[in-house]
Order: structure tokens, then sequence, then C-alpha cells
């Protein structure tokens, strides 16, 4: 049973989808990857070599495959959901079991010409899975507790196997990104409220414990809360990233220290600089004025994505939409959070600008989805 | 199979309430996101433009090259040497037990160094840098640098560091630099910023720790572009301080040389000083030690052979030791007793070999007595009986005051540790002290130097320089510092009677130069260049007994005072040799030496000494280690 019935003399076919697909959101994507392409330069000391080529290498080939993917029917995304689910839950336990260590923790499989991080690839399939269960589920039954309960399994378990590698920042995008699908499916809100209570509960449970038997975090996450609730006890030490941070981003001032000017990202003040922590640079050299075009690229980008959302009637294909806008928004909001010290320094990436090829890759195949929804869109009457 | 249109109107409108309900959502978290941008660059900008401007400009202090000590021709005494030393810059370093083992390959590095430098890794600041190895020779400082590349965050690097070329000549007087201690920290407030750096050595003892702040100079400093982890990109600013002064001293090297050779192996004092001027021209103690070995971190083994040594190296005998003056004293109650008019030059006593106070005997060195004395042969004999008769007549008031007026008792200001005052009694004094009131018997023992009376080496030579010249002349040890001549410390005439003071003096002469005399032995020969002087042979134990039958340590002390040439004085000298029996046997011989040594400024010609003694003194002239080669004035000399 589904929503949509392709009437494929409405839908574009062949070669002509590539004028229906939505290019704003392509122009979006564009300038914002090319804020990246800029920022990495600047970080580099002015190296295209190091970090900006290669980037832009990537997102040329992302685009592709974006393109390519759009072009699928968007029922052939929906019918293979359940299939890229397991194959991401599957790499994820071969992490487990046999990949390398970055940065002390277990996170990517190295395939020889890339490495592939399959919590990243788990962020998109975890939509993806949780929008077709939306689509085929009868809308009656949506609140129901046992059909809530099913989902709530689907998160939780990459949830788990993430948290074990451990990535406590991919685990909470994970388990907010599958939170923020059911809420869009319609889920009620009163279990939401229920989860937020239990997470309250569960917070105040995970201090309590700390330094018992039963201690429920590893010690250096717990150091990294303590270094974010203040990170001025320790400035060389744990909250050493948070302070250098605020200090770059701070002293950019109205219109920054000008391109390739930032002193403190220059003189190597800031850590990671090229990948979670380049908005710090971005805000160091533009100033308030880039860090806040930035953000409003980023707004347009989720604003088209909502829209196009709302104007789908499929069902899977809204939600999709929504779902990948929504995993979009919550790696910008956390990332500028975290250098902002509004949140705790997790490793999360600024999307399509921090250096890293996974990332880059993975978002570009998710917008694919995104335009084959829009591209395959029911039109005039369903 | 399609959905009723009902449904997928249905689930298009929940949607549409959620989708919007969630782009509402991240709208308002832009929002603050938003805000908070303008909260940090816009109201807090200027708070963190500063902090940004801390972060990236460091101040560096370049520690000042301090200042050189020579000796008053320009002999160089402590100078400032390179040294080659291994740094290491800890967070450069990948695998820190690799880089262990390869530069135990290539530089001297013990297992306990390695821990030592491992603690040192532990407890130093983020981006600072911590020396693996000092004082290396030029070819491991050369291997270190050709294999740099394999060994990432291994720097060598040039510094400066104390030297002594002197050794042991001036251990006591110049002394030697260590390392900050916390003590030394804790009692100085707002500390020169250069104290704090590591490593850094400032003056422990003597003319380096009484001279610091000449000899320290002020730290300047640059202003370096740093990264996050503190290394050094690129040196904005440089502001050079001012490097330390140089200090001069009125010692001579070479004649501090003689005398430290030729008091070994003694434990013993000697000093040199000008009369008119009052400089030190030999302060010396032995036996002495290799500063050198405390600038590098001397090693318990070695510190444990010095203060075992009953001969007490560390000791600064010339200033700090106190001894009863003994017979060179009596030159002080003679002039307290003339100058008071309670006793004539001509006028006699006799000496029965003791005198009867208060129920006690009171002996004479000399067992049968002297006979009739007057002052002449009492000085050039030494006899004690006609100092008590002048004791009781004159009383202790006299003869301290007499006694501080010449010198004694009075704490010198010249820049060496543990410079002491000594003891010239009172009556109120031992009232205080000792709570007990002054007896007569305490008279009789001051006036020929033993009892309560307590002088240094220092003292002594003052003493007689005032007693050669008549004026109040204070030792001076610093001649110039940079260059610029210190003055000399001059209290004007002290007021003695001339007609007094050519009596003592020509008593003095005899003492040396008349047969008789107790230093006869002891005279210079050479025309113009005769030397008066007195002995002095102090009791370390009350009963009289031959030296030669008790142990080293409970022998009387030997002194000996003298001033030369006679009739125009030049230098005096005092030589105090610790449990060396008689004065004229053990000491006049050693401070003759010295004074012709000071007098003809090389070793004497023959000609100075009687003939008789030309074959033994040409003996000793031989076999005095006067070059500073191996086995030179360090602790090791002494057998």
């Amino acid at each position: 049973m589904s929503f949509l019935e392709y009437n494929l003399k409405t839908v574009p076919s062949g070669l002509s989808k590539v004028l229906y697909l939505n290019w704003a959101i392509i122009l979006l994507l564009t300038t914002i990857a090319s804020v990246g392409f800029l920022m990495l330069y600047s970080v580099a000391g002015g190296d295209m070599g190091r970090w900006a080529e290669p980037q832009m290498k990537r997102f040329a080939v992302g685009l592709v495959g974006m393109i390519v993917v759009a072009m699928v029917p968007i029922y052939v995304w929906r019918n293979t959901a359940a299939l890229a689910y397991v194959m991401s839950i599957g790499l994820l336990v071969v992490v487990e079991l046999f990949g390398s260590t970055g940065g002390g923790a277990q996170r990517w499989i190295d395939l020889g010409f890339m490495r592939l991080q399959p919590s990243e690839v788990m962020k998109i399939t975890l939509v993806m899975l949780l929008a077709a269960y939306y689509d085929w589920l009868d809308l009656k039954k949506t609140s129901r507790l046992i059909w809530v309960l099913i989902p709530v399994m689907l998160t939780l378990l990459p949830t788990f196997l993430v948290l074990r590698q451990p990535d406590l920042g991919t685990a909470l995008l994970l388990v907010a990104g599958g939170g923020l699908v059911m809420f869009a499916a319609g889920v009620h809100w009163l279990y939401f409220a229920a989860v937020v209570a239990t997470g309250a509960g569960a917070v105040t449970a995970v201090f309590q414990s700390r330094g018992t038997a039963w201690q429920l975090l590893a010690d250096y996450q717990y150091n990294r809360i303590d270094t974010f609730i203040s990170p001025g006890d320790d400035p060389l030490g744990a909250g050493y990233h948070i302070t250098q941070s605020k200090i770059a981003l701070g002293s950019g001032g109205w219109t920054g220290k000008g391109f390739m000017q930032g002193t403190q990202s220059r003189l190597n003040f800031l850590p990671e600089k090229h990948t979670d922590f380049i908005f710090t640079t971005l805000a160091e050299e533009f100033g308030f004025i880039g860090a806040f075009s930035l953000l409003v690229l980023y707004g347009l980008l989720i604003l088209f994505c909502v829209v196009s959302a709302l104007q789908n009637k499929d069902r899977f294909s809204a939600l999709l939409i929504l779902g990948v806008a929504m995993t979009f928004f919550l790696f910008f909001a956390v990332n500028m959070s975290m250098v902002m010290g509004l949140a705790p320094v997790v490793g999360v990436p600024l999307p399509l600008v921090s250096y890293g090829g996974s990332a880059m890759l993975v978002l570009l195949l998710a917008f694919g989805l995104v335009q084959s929804a829009h591209v395959h869109r029911p039109r005039g009457r369903v | 199979m399609r959905r009723p249109q009902r449904e997928i109107e249905e689930s298009a409108s929940r949607i549409t309430r959620r989708g919007l309900l969630l782009g509402g959502a991240t709208g308002a978290f832009m929002a603050v996101l938003a805000g908070r941008m303008r909260y940090m660059q816009v109201e807090e900008a200027d708070k963190f433009r500063l902090l940004a401007e801390d972060n990236r400009i460091r101040y560096d202090l370049i520690p000042p090259n301090r200042g050189l000590i020579f000796d008053r021709v320009g002999t160089p005494i402590a100078t400032n040497e390179q040294t080659y030393r291994v740094v290491l810059m800890p967070e450069d370093v990948e695998d820190l037990d690799h880089t262990f083992a390869l530069l135990q390959r290539l530089i001297p590095l013990t297992a306990e160094d390695i821990t030592d430098v491992r603690k040192e890794i532990r407890r130093a600041a983020p981006g600072a840098p911590v020396t693996v190895a000092d004082r290396l020779s030029w070819e491991d400082i050369a291997e270190v640098a050709v294999n740099g590349p394999t060994l990432p965050g291994v720097h060598p690097e040039v510094g400066l560091s104390r030297v002594y070329p002197r050794q042991g000549d001036f251990a006591h007087v110049v002394g030697y630099v260590g390392p900050v201690s916390d003590y030394y920290l804790s009692k100085i407030e707002n500390p020169d910023p250069l104290l704090l750096t590591p490593r850094f050595q400032v003056g422990r003892v003597g003319v380096e720790e009484k001279q610091e702040a000449v000899l320290r100079g002020r730290a300047g400093n640059k202003q370096v572009e740093v990264n996050a982890r503190g290394r050094v990109m690129r040196e904005l600013e440089r502001a050079d301080g001012d490097a330390g002064r140089d200090v001069q001293l009125t010692v001579d090297a070479k004649l501090q040389r003689f005398v430290q050779a030729r008091l070994a192996p003694e434990s013993a004092s000697a000093v040199v000083m000008d009369v008119d001027t009052g400089d030190l021209l030999a302060i010396a103690s032995a036996p002495s030690f290799d500063p050198n070995k405390f600038v590098r971190g001397i090693s318990q083994a070695d510190y444990n052979a010095l203060t075992a040594d009953d001969h007490r190296p560390l000791a600064n005998k010339s200033v700090q030791g106190l001894y009863p003056p003994g017979s060179t004293f009596k030159m002080v109650s003679a002039l307290a007793a003339l100058e008071a008019g309670v006793v004539t030059a001509g006028e006699t006593f006799y000496c029965p070999g003791h005198k009867e106070v208060g129920g006690r005997r009171f002996h004479c060195w000399k067992r049968g007595g002297h006979g009739w004395v007057d002052l002449h042969t009492s000085l050039k004999r030494s006899c004690d009986v006609y100092y008590y008769e002048l004791a009781e007549r004159a009383g202790i008031e006299r003869i301290s005051a007499m006694a501080r007026r010449l010198g004694l008792g009075e704490k010198f200001d010249i820049p060496m540790s543990a410079v002491a005052q000594g003891l010239t009694p009172t009556k109120s004094w031992k009232a205080q002290r000792h709570k007990q009131d002054w007896v007569v018997g305490d008279s009789l023992n001051a006036s020929i130097g033993q009892g309560f009376v307590l002088t240094s080496p220092l003292q002594l030579a003052v003493m007689t320089a005032r007693l050669a010249t008549g004026q109040g002349i204070a030792p001076r040890l610093v001649k110039s510092i940079d260059g610029v001549e210190q003055p000399v410390i001059n209290g004007g005439p002290l007021g003695l009677g001339p007609t007094t003071m050519t009596q003592i003096r020509k008593a003095m002469y005899a003492v040396t130069n008349h047969q008789g005399g107790t230093a006869y032995s002891s005279r210079i020969i050479a025309e113009g260049m005769r030397m008066a002087g007195k002995t002095g042979t102090s009791q370390v134990r009350s009963v009289v007994v031959r030296n030669e039958d008790v142990p080293w340590e409970e022998r009387d002390h030997a002194l000996f005072v003298a001033y030369a040439p006679f009739d125009r004085p030049k230098y005096a000298v005092s030589v105090v040799i610790e449990h060396g029996g008689g004065g004229s046997r053990a000491a006049a011989p050693v401070a003759r030496d010295i004074m012709l040594q000071a007098l003809y400024g090389e070793l004497p010609p023959l000609e100075a000494y009687p003939k008789k003694q030309h074959w033994e003194i040409e003996q000793r002239q031989k076999n005095l280690p006067l070059g500073l080669g191996e086995g030179g004035p360090g602790i090791s000399d002494r057998a």
C-alpha cells in the first residue's frame, strides 16, 4: 500500500529530469561548500593542495553522485531503505570488529581509496528506514505504543553500536535524528514529553553515578562535560579547545581580521582548525558578518527543504526530506554551539565546510535523495 | 494499491503541521546561534581581542650575562663559559623511550639522568623545554646536531655557565653560584622574574652572593609570536637587558695562590692587607675546595667528604673563624696601659714565672720566669706576668676599648659570607651573657689574649695595619665595579701618642730582629724589607702540656701578626694555624714567606733569608704547587 501512485505522464523522465532538480538547493550547497574551500585554503596558510583541493574533488564527485541518486525514482529508494539500514548496521559491526582506531575511537573502515565512516552513513539510512516505516504504517497506528516502540528500537540499535566506539556526538545525533523523523510523522507529543522527562532523569543518574562502582560514562566523557560547564578552570588542559575557540571567534569582531589574517588560527592556537573548529577561523577572519552569512545560508537551505517537503504529497518523500534537513540542521547547530561554548565538545563537523570525505559524500548523497523526492513528487491531482 | 484520498489529506496536513513546527523550532534555534554570535563578536569583542593579543605574543626573558670577577691586576676569577646542552620539547617527541635510547648512544646519559628528565617533563608547563643534558663537549653536541632529523623535538643549545678558573683559591672569597632554592625565594618580596626561570643561578656564598645585585644585571625581554603549543614562530621585538657589572677585587690572584699553597696542608688562614688603603691582597683559608663542583651540582660523596673532613674545608676561617688572639693581643694591653698612664715604658716588673691573684696562680708561659722586664722586653720575649700587672692597673674596660680602637670586635663590611664580629669582653657584657660579675682573673686572662677575647684573622690584620700606621684603616675587598674605583675607608688618625706607638713598634721589631725575640728565626735580612711582628699561641685547653703529647685537635693555635717594611710599612699580615703548636715555630715562618712574596711580587730571593736557612727555604720553594694545572688547589691536593 502506498500513498503514491506514480503517474509516469506527470513525472519527468529521462535526462529532462535534470531540469526539474531543485536548483536552489544545489546552488546553496555549492555556495556553502565554496565557503569551505575558501576556509580550507586559509587555514592551510594559502596552500591549495593541503585541504582545499582534495575537498573540491570530493565535492565534485559528491555532486555527480547526488545527481545520479536524484535520477533514480524515489520508490526505488523507499523499497531499498530496509536493505540500506541492515547494511549500515552490518558496517557498524564490522567497524566494531576490525575498524581502525582514529583519534582514540574506532570509527572508520579503510577501503583503500577512502575511509568509510559507517556511522555517517547510518544517520541517513536510519532516516530513510523510519520514513519508509511511517509510509508503510497505517496512519491510525502512528501513536500506538507497540508501533512507537518499533522505530525507537530501530534508532537505539545503531545508537548502541556507535556508543561502543565510543562516539557520543554521533550517538546523540542518531537519537535526535530518529526522534525528529518520528515527530514529523505525527507521533503523539506526550511520548516526546515522556522522553524529555526520562532524559532529565537519566542525566541526573549519570551524574549521581560518577565516582561510584556503577559509573555510567567513561571518565573522559565526564571531563568533557566538566570542561563544557567551566572551561576556564584549566585553560591549558581539558578546557583548552573551547577557550581558544572562543578567543578566536570573539576577537573577530564585526568585520573580522580579514581573509588569511586570523592570528589565532594562523598561530596554531586552534585545535582541529580544518575540521571541527573551522567555523572559528571563519568567524575570526570574516567577523560577525561572515559568520552570520553562513548561518543564513544554512537557514535558507533548511527553508527550501521544508518548503519542498510540505509541497510533497508523498508521505515517504516528505518525511525523508524533513529527516535529511533535520539531520543537516543538527550537524551545524551542534557544531556551532560547540565552538561558541554553548555545548560540550563532541566530534561533529560543520557540514560541507569541515574537511572530511565521508561526511561530505554522505551528505551530498542524502541531498540526492531529497532531489529524487523533489523530482519525482506527485504532480497535479493525486 | 492506493490509499484513500482522506488518508492522504490527513497525512499531508499532519506533516504540514509538524513540518512547520520543526521549521519554526530550527529557526528559533538559529536565532539563538545568531544572538550568541552577536554577543561574542560584537558585545564581548574587545575582551576577546585582548585575550587574543595575549595568546599571540609571549614575553620571554633574556637572561643577562653575569658580571665577571677579576683580581686587582685583571686576572679572571669568575667567568662565564659557553656550555652546550641538549633540550627537549616534550610535545614534539613522538616516542620518548626511543628518543632516550638514541640519545644514550650519542651523549653520556645514565639511567638516573633519564629518570630525572622524565620527572621534569611531567612537571614542566606546556610548551616549556626540558634540559636533558648539560655541559656537553663539542663532539657530543655535534653528534646530536648531526642526528637532528632522527630526533624530532630534541635541540642542541648554547648557554652560559659560571666557571672559576682559579679553582679553590677563591672558593671562600668569591664563593659560587647555584640554583634558586624555594627558601631563597620565600625570603624576597616581589622576586625578579628571572629567578623563576628554570636553571637560573644566583650567588650563594661570598662575593657572588653579597654582590648579587651588581653581578646579576637586568634581564632583557623579547616579544615572540608563539603558537598554541608555546613554540616560538618568530621574534617580533627585542629589548636587550643590561649585562651584570664586572667586579674587580683588591686581591692579587698570584699572591692568593701562593698563600693557599703555603698554608696547605694545615687547617689555617692568612690575610695580607695594604696598610695604607686597607686593600686585602690575599685572604685565604685552607684547606679549600673547588667551587666549580658546586656550580655543576656536587655529588653526595664529594660533599660528604668535605663535611666529614676535620680540617673543615668549607669554613671560611679568615673572616668566620674566631680564635683567642693569644700574645698577639699584648700590643693592645700595652697601649691601653700606656695611654691611660698607669705605666711607663721604662717601668720594670719582676716575673718569677707566675702571679698570684685572689688565691689563684696565673702562670707565665716560661716556667722559670723572665726576671726583670720592661715594655720592650715583655713584648720581645712575650712575658705574660708583665701583662698581668698591667691588666690589674688598667682594668678590662680600657683594654677592650683599645682593642676596638684597633679594629678588634668590629664586623667589617666586606662582601664575604659569615663575617664574624669577634668579642672584646666588658664587665657589662659578662653580667649580661654569663650572669656573673667580672673578676680580676678575667682581666688577667684577657690581657694575654686568652679567656673571653675572640678575634678573626682579618681583624688581626687590621689591628696590625693600624699599629703600623696609626690610621683607622678598614679592609677593602672590592677595588672597582665596572671600572668605578670604590672608596678607601679610613677612619682617620687613631689619636695614639707617637711616643707610645714608636715604643710598641720598636718592641715588635725586636721580636723578629733581635736575638732572644720569639720570632728571631723568622727574620727578614733584606735591607728595606725588615719585618716587625708578634707571635701568639692560644690555648685550646687549660692544662699546660707539651703540644707533641696531645692529639691534633687539642694542640694550641699558632698565630703571628706582622708588618713590613719596618721603616715604611706597606703590608700587614696575619696568620693563624689551627692546632699548629707555637706561634713562633708554626706561624711566623709562614707569615715571613707570605710577607716576602707580597713585597717582591714573586718568589723572594734566598738573600732575604738568614744564611743558615737557605737550603731549607730553597727546598720549600721548589715544592710549592704554584701552578693551576692538574691537582691544583682543589680538595684533592691535601694529603
